[in-house]
């Protein structure tokens, strides 16, 4: 229970950095539920019951960086939204992060992204669309409830985290904009400013950086248009102030601080998929019996979480996302399609 | 200059200079292992202990390539009297490279690390590098160099002219699937550099025979 008692520790933390105090679970309720959950996890409820402890476990473990603003999202009903397994620390989530325009080690977005604008953001919507439009960060916020869900994010490296996103199914936006008929794919455009993000313009890959969907994994409601995590809104090195999460598919699939989509009839050229087409495809699914000539996709480790010499974890085939993504790719050749 | 090469060429000569060599080279290689049992390696401390033992081995590498220019720049032949302990930190640190890779990627299991050396053509390529470092390293000590003749000890040893270009190969392939070729450049450029000089040195021999 260990880390009930540093969660209490945390909360003074976020309390003395000055949040409302409303948003804070009062203490009397809080060690009232503590016991709950010890009394749960020590066998005594049901498998349903059970399962909600684990959840309220995870939810202990959840906080942020105490410092940016609150951006709190109901629990998602969405099928596969929570994955019940240990969250990753927010400190390793937004440390270790591959976000190119801040540098190429793992450790420079965390650096070099306070540079990043974020405010005022807007997102343009082009293409074939009925309603072509810029919206602002402010309004897009606004335009459906935020939802939390846990998920697994997969890096095609081979490193795996488990973390609480803030969003709602990019679905909603979809819907807003009206795509026409001829919609077949969706692209997501990335900010690229040289002044602010100072690897755009290095040679590793073309600029801006451009990721993208077919059009039914668009509108897949576990496909998340993100806006915060753990409870917070989204640090500068995890793609602030709004980024994709498509957890069945590997991280760079997932674009960050975006400010454009594109709806298209033909597919679109992607960074990765554009640097090295035979290494990145463009549906660059999590798929275990798919190896990248880099890295083995079979296994995994899981950060901050397994030890040093821990073995590799058994990747799932769609990151255990099967269930409900498979039917999108029934009939297609996975191996040659990767 | 005289004076400091004079007080170079002693202390390269004391008794101790061996220890405070081979002390220098282990000390980077200490400071990872402390790192890794004291959980100080990073968010991903596997993949810092295979990056960073790699580094070291490249570096190592352009170390002792870079004793023989050295010495016939300064004129100190007291430096070759610590080539070969350069020679085996280099074998130490790929060693602990290897150890790493199949340790913490692949679980020590030996029909997986089979399999994958000849899945992926980059670790296929390391290995070979690190099979020609093992023969070097085997045939490091001076009854090695007695058994084998030093005609024939000294062509085998040329054979780290195939380690460096299978270690920039190697580094070259597993940088190529981010595109990151900054410090492949850096160390392939050293080391070109160190060969280019041999390879004129020996252009220079044989001219100098021919006339």
């Amino acid at each position: 229970m260990s880390f009930l008692i540093l969660n209490a520790t945390t909360q003074d933390a976020v309390k003395s950095a000055g949040v409302v105090p409303s948003e804070i679970t009062s203490q009397r309720i809080y060690l009232k539920r503590r016991d709950l959950v010890a009394a749960m996890a020590a066998g005594l409820g049901g498998v349903g019951l059970a399962s909600w402890a684990s959840r309220e476990a995870m939810a202990q473990t959840q906080a942020g960086s105490g410092k940016l603003a609150a951006l709190k999202g109901q629990a998602s009903k969405v099928s596969g939204a929570f994955v019940m397994e240990k969250v990753t620390p927010y400190s390793d989530a937004s440390s270790y992060n591959n976000f190119y325009e801040f540098g190429t080690d793992k450790a420079d977005p965390a650096k070099n992204a306070h540079t990043l604008q974020t405010s005022p953001w807007s997102v343009a919507i082009e293409g074939a669309v009925k309603k072509p439009m810029r919206v602002g960060l402010e309004d897009l916020l606004k335009w459906s409830a935020m939802e939390e869900r846990i998920y697994r994010m997969r890096c095609v490296e081979g490193w795996s985290m488990v973390i609480p996103w803030v969003g709602y199914s990019l679905a909603e936006l979809i819907k807003r904009v009206e795509p026409l008929a001829s919609a077949k794919y969706v692209s997501f455009v990335s900010q690229a400013d040289p002044k602010t993000m100072p690897f755009v313009g290095s040679a590793i890959l073309d600029w801006p950086y451009v990721e993208g969907l077919r059009m039914d994994e668009a509108m897949h409601p576990l496909t998340l248009l993100t806006f915060g995590m753990y409870g917070e809104v989204l640090p500068n090195q995890s793609g602030a102030p709004l980024r994709l999460v498509v957890p069945w598919k590997y991280g760079f699939k997932s674009a960050k601080s975006i400010v454009k989509i594109v709806f298209s009839d033909k597919q679109p050229p992607t960074a990765w998929n554009k640097a090295a087409a035979n290494e990145y495809g463009f549906y660059s699914n999590v798929n275990p019996n798919v190896d990248h000539p880099r890295w083995s996709q079979a296994t995994e480790r899981r950060l901050g979480e397994d030890g040093l010499f821990a073995k590799r974890r058994k990747t799932l085939m769609f990151n255990g996302y099967e269930e409900q993504v498979a039917s999108l790719y029934a009939g297609m050749d996975l191996k040659r399609n990767f | 200059m005289p004076a400091v090469r004079m007080v170079l060429q002693r202390l390269l000569l004391h008794p101790w200079a061996k220890g405070w060599v081979v002390l220098l080279c282990a000390s980077p290689g200490a400071y990872l292992v402390y790192g890794a049992f004291t959980e100080s390696l990073g968010v991903n401390p596997a993949e810092t202990l295979i990056r960073q033992t790699g580094d070291l081995t490249i570096r190592a590498l352009c170390y002792v390539l870079m004793v023989t220019p050295l010495k016939d720049l300064f004129k100190m032949p007291a430096l070759l009297r610590h080539r070969r302990t350069l020679g085996l930190a280099v074998l130490a640190y790929a060693s602990l490279h290897l150890l790493s890779y199949a340790w913490l990627d692949m679980g020590l299991e030996l029909e997986d690390i089979v399999a994958d050396v000849f899945k992926r053509p980059f670790i296929f390529v390391g290995m070979a590098g690190f099979v020609f470092l093992a023969a070097l390293g085997a045939t490091s000590f001076n009854a090695a160099i007695k058994a084998m003749g030093p005609k024939r000890w000294k062509t085998l040893h040329q054979a780290v002219y195939v380690v460096v270009a299978l270690a920039v190969l190697h580094f070259y392939w597993m940088r190529a699937g981010k595109h990151r070729f900054d410090d492949v450049i850096f160390y392939g450029g050293i080391l070109a550099l160190l060969l280019l000089y041999r390879m004129v040195q020996a252009l220079r021999y044989r001219m100098s025979r021919l006339s």
